[in-house]
């Protein structure tokens, strides 16, 4: 995939980031955010120190493998329970904001 | 100079299991919106997935069944990107190191063989449904988290033709795997097309556009047409195709480009810390391999040699599994393999046909076609009263043998009973003697057929032709 | 957070009938507080964020069910920082949380309301959650004893996940003793979560021998650095060699990727934490922000409003670190020097049954002192962010308080389920105290 972040001095670019991540930043947010967020990533590329090569990288705590369930059917939460906790609702279904594709 | 299309196909097939891939929630089709849901499919704080064992077997199963190589070593990776259809908006899917990796799928074109090749098999969730409403949209979950395998080809086909016969051979692949239902109207299975258009011999692809989610043979076929076309049109005018997702709209037979938000896709992919990696041994893969059924190319080929058929019925008896193995029940218990094509080919394909019936709701069982081909075959009864018994097994099922004295329909072959028909008929068409002197060779036809009707049908028709034959020619 | 007083009466009320009837349950009416991160069913479940207003549980956490069962009951909810993100309960969007042993500092994080009720006397024991020190850290803050268990350890099945590799629940108690009985409650695989390890429960209470005869504890030179505290080193030491005497022999040991730990859990913990937060939408719970023209308009909006300030720095973090061009730079980097902080402990407890460290470098600071600087927050989960990186238990038991009478925590690190060991230690070095 191309590389399409702009880089800024350590090559975050909070509000393009803040957009990926579906958050709308404001100018006050993206100019206190980005002098800390510089500050943690230039701290964080301490790690490009180490010479990690060969060294398998680590995704579990706990090196499990085959954890599965029988295929079966349980009764799940009804239709009306999830209603329950959903902001905008209409005969059964979660209501959004017109999808525009 | 001409254009060379160049296809690839990423083909999502869902899997036959009861439950959803990573909860208990049921795959059903047609409940009530939001009535197959929990914590888990719907993406609840706190909810965790365990993996479906079902659905990893299927999926080896298919991976097996099209020549895959099987990893020893297979892992989840989390997809990111938000939808209203996505309830944890990413979507746990497979990256680097899916279940199955390369093979291919044979079809014939055109009287040519070739193997179209594959990338890889990987295991996915799939999405909710969104329905548009005038000023909303509507959500619903049944379908989140149903498991779905993707099927990815290489860019190995250039006509719509080419595509076609690689989806139709890849569902018979799959029906005979029995690892999905196939059901296109159910959406169980939908392709996303890649197509590029390139200068006859050059030696690299052009720009791709991808088209999502169709869910007919048919609509793939006419995207690909359409899409062809448009690419052509558009570089021949000297313009440049660009790399986006279009979408087909079946009505206007045309592609349209979706909305591109300006951040193409970056889906961040990493592995899924709640899932563990399936580790597979030879010893399982072998264990599953060995419950494989037969290709159906490999059987089309064996049902020529072993029953005598011609191609052409063993390309349609092999068409679904379920009829080649009805066929090859009734051809093994009859020892009549071309007697079992013909009665299967003309006469209950025909009425499964017409009555829009699925062979797996048929009544007549192998048993009891075998038992009427006997019958046949044994001079007990005649074709024409065969087919009688045949329908009433097909409406009612039931023996062969009771139907057959249930409805008097036994062939005499009594050779003294024949002869007092044939007298009979002789003796009531004193004019059919003259046309046969006269040379008239129709006239015994039609004796024949006046003694078939003096019989009802249950005179041994090969006697009586015999006999009217030499009865006529003695008097001479 | 939240008071469920009605439930906790008909819970407790359950509890005295089985009592009466004399039915044995291992914690039959003692009351738990929640931290507001685990789901209770029909309780809200608000992790201390505006995003989740509205959301009523409608099942039971796994831990809560065993609790449940063996006769709990569930008084209340506890403040924590939003999501878990954080050390001093700062960043809860509902309210303040202070330390109970001076009201002008925190009480430490993520887990401060439970560590604050339990330090405080207000609770007889909580439930926490530790990401990256999120129970011990609190503990040592407020004076009381809490437990990270081993990875798998405790079933995660209900826990909104901030960091989905390296969350665990557990106890926060008065003493060691309320913690193994809480442990063994709640312990065990579940098949509701994938990542909860098939390894017998022992009877964790039946460790605690009151001596450390036969054991070596090892002492980490990386765990004494500057930046330390001085108060806080020389309590530790202090306890080391209380430990001594104890029994227990004690040998140098090497952690030496430490110093990596925290650039390594940054990358790893906010990775994780950007997708696992996805969820919170606006969609099919919590809260959604009024006037969204369209999904992607509205998520926009919903988030920006749900989300406080540092859920989203670290959400824009683990986005980027995942972020293509980005990723194997760090987030690949960041899991392979997890490995070799794994690597370090696997070695360092072939020569050693369980490692002493201080907790945090520092007692618990004032109110918002480090609020605004990021980085130096971080850098005080560097002695307990490496257990959660490596997947083993950590217990923190207080050891001593500062010249200010801030509590000072002893950390005892043990091996992959090696609980019964380190509650064993913290055991007997709480009573040794407790004795002299």
């Amino acid at each position: 995939m191309a590389d399409e972040v702009k880089s800024g001095p350590e090559g975050i670019d909070t509000a393009y980031v803040a957009n990926l991540a579906r958050m709308v930043v404001s100018d006050e947010e993206v100019a206190r955010f980005q002098p800390q967020l510089e500050q943690v990533v230039k701290y964080v590329a301490k790690l490009q120190e180490l010479d990690v090569s060969g060294i398998e990288p680590t995704s579990h705590a706990q090196p499990l493998t085959n954890v599965l369930r029988e295929d079966g059917v349980r009764e799940g939460l009804t239709n009306d329970q999830v209603m329950a906790n959903a902001p905008a609702s209409s005969e059964g279904q979660f209501l959004v904001p017109k999808i525009v594709e | 100079m001409s254009w060379v299309a160049t296809i690839g196909l990423e083909t999502h097939v869902q899997l036959r299991t009861e439950s959803k891939m990573f909860c208990a929630c049921s795959t059903g089709f047609g409940a009530a919106p939001n009535s197959h849901v929990c914590p888990v499919c719907l993406g609840y704080p706190g909810a965790m997935p365990v993996l479906n064992r079902k659905a990893v077997e299927l999926t080896v199963r298919s991976g097996l069944m099209l020549g895959c190589d099987i990893p020893f070593y297979s892992k989840f990776d989390r997809k990111s990107y938000f939808y209203p259809d996505m309830p944890k908006n990413y979507q746990i899917s497979q990256y680097d190191q899916p279940l199955c990796e390369g093979g291919g799928v044979d079809i014939v074109l055109e009287g040519q063989a070739r193997r179209i090749a594959l990338t890889r098999i990987h295991l996915e969730e799939d999405v909710g449904k969104s329905m548009h409403f005038r000023s909303s949209s509507g959500v619903d979950f049944n379908r989140a988290g149903v498991p779905l395998m993707e099927i990815v080809s290489d860019p190995d086909m250039h006509t719509p033709e080419e595509a076609i016969a690689y989806l139709t051979a890849l569902k018979q692949i799959l029906l005979y795997a029995e690892v999905s239902d196939c059901n296109l109207e159910e959406g169980n299975m939908r392709s996303d097309v890649n197509i590029s258009i390139a200068r006859e011999g050059a030696t690299e692809l052009g720009t791709k556009a991808e088209i999502k989610n169709m869910n007919t043979f048919r609509g793939v076929q006419s995207a690909l047409r359409y899409e062809i076309a448009r690419q052509i049109d558009v570089l021949e005018e000297g313009g440049r195709i660009v790399q986006e997702t279009r979408r087909w709209d079946p009505d206007a037979e045309m592609t349209s480009s979706m909305r591109t938000k300006e951040d193409a896709h970056d889906y961040r992919y990493f592995p899924e810390p709640d899932l563990m990696p399936v580790v597979l041994t030879e010893a399982q893969i072998a264990a599953w391999r060995a419950t494989l059924p037969e290709p159906p190319a490999a059987r089309r080929e064996r049902m020529v040699s072993e029953y005598g058929i011609p191609e052409y019925d063993a390309g349609v008896l092999a068409a679904d599994k379920r009829v080649g193995d009805f066929f090859e029940a009734v051809a093994r218990a009859s020892g009549n393999g071309k007697a079992a094509s013909n009665w299967i080919m003309t006469e209950m394909l025909r009425l499964l046909g017409d009555q829009e019936m699925e062979i797996s709701d048929v009544r007549v069982t192998p048993e009891a076609l075998a038992g009427l081909i006997g019958l046949v075959d044994s001079g007990a009864l005649n074709s024409n009263s065969a087919k009688e018994v045949f329908a009433e097994l097909f409406a009612h099922g039931g023996d062969p043998k009771a139907v057959v004295e249930a409805k008097g329909l036994t062939q005499v072959s009594d050779s003294g009973a024949i002869e007092t028909f044939v007298q009979q008929a002789i003796d009531a068409n004193p004019q059919s003697i003259e046309d046969f002197r006269n040379g008239k060779t129709q006239a015994a036809k039609f004796l024949v057929g006046q003694v078939m009707r003096l019989s009802k049908g249950k005179a041994n028709p090969q006697m009586v032709g015999e006999m009217i034959e030499r009865l006529l020619s003695s008097d001479d | 957070m939240s008071l469920d007083a009605d439930g906790a009466l008909a819970q407790a009320e359950e509890a005295d009938r089985k009592r009466a009837a004399g039915e044995e349950a291992s914690l039959l009416g003692i009351p738990v507080a929640i931290k507001d991160v685990l789901n209770v069913t029909g309780q809200p479940c608000t992790c201390g964020s505006q995003i989740l207003q509205g959301y009523v549980a409608p099942y039971d956490a796994t831990a809560i069910a065993k609790l449940r069962a063996a006769g709990a009951v569930f008084v209340g909810r506890t403040n924590m920082d939003e999501f878990a993100m954080g050390g001093t309960t700062e960043n809860s969007s509902f309210q303040v949380t202070r330390n109970p042993h001076d009201l002008d500092c925190v009480p430490g994080g993520s887990s401060g309301g439970s560590a604050a009720a339990v330090g405080g006397g207000i609770a007889l024991a909580a439930l926490g959650s530790d990401t990256g020190g999120s129970i011990r850290q609190p503990a040592s803050f407020c004076g009381c004893v809490g437990l990270k268990p081993t990875y798998g350890r405790i079933s995660r099945y209900g826990l909104t996940a901030f960091a989905s590799s390296l969350d665990q629940i557990g106890p926060m108690t008065h003493d060691v003793r309320d913690a193994a009985i809480l442990l063994e409650a709640m312990a065990g695989v579940d098949p509701m979560d994938s990542t909860s390890v098939d390894q017998s429960v022992p009877v964790y209470t039946a460790a605690l021998s009151g001596d450390l005869k036969g054991m070596t504890l090892g002492l980490p030179q990386e765990y004494f650095v500057e930046g330390v505290d001085p108060e806080v080193e020389a309590a530790v030491r202090a306890a080391v060699e209380r430990c001594r005497e104890l029994g227990a022999e004690i040998r140098e040991v090497s952690l030496p990727h430490t110093e990596y730990a925290i650039a390594t859990y940054y990358v790893i913990a906010t990775a994780e934490a950007s997708a696992n937060l996805a969820r919170f939408d606006g969609v099919r719970y919590g809260s959604r922000a009024e006037g969204g023209t369209d999904p992607i308009d509205m998520y926009g909006k919903t988030r920006a409003q749900g989300f406080g300030e540092e859920v989203k720095r670290r959400i824009i973090l683990g986005t980027y670190v995942l972020s293509s061009g980005y990723h194997d730079a760090y987030y690949l980097t960041g899991q392979k020097v997890r490995t070799l902080i794994r690597c370090d402990f696997e070695q360092a407890f072939e020569t050693c049954d369980a490692i002493l460290t201080p907790v945090s470098p520092t007692a618990a600071y004032k109110i918002g002192e480090k609020i605004n600087d990021p980085l130096q927050m971080y850098l005080g989960d560097m002695f307990t962010a490496t257990v959660n990186l490596a997947g083993n238990c950590g217990l923190a038991v207080p050891c001593g308080k500062t010249s200010t009478g801030l509590p000072i925590g002893l950390q005892v690190i043990g091996p992959d389920f090696g609980e019964a060991q380190v509650l064993r230690v913290g055991h007997a070095y709480e009573q040794s105290e407790a004795a002299s």
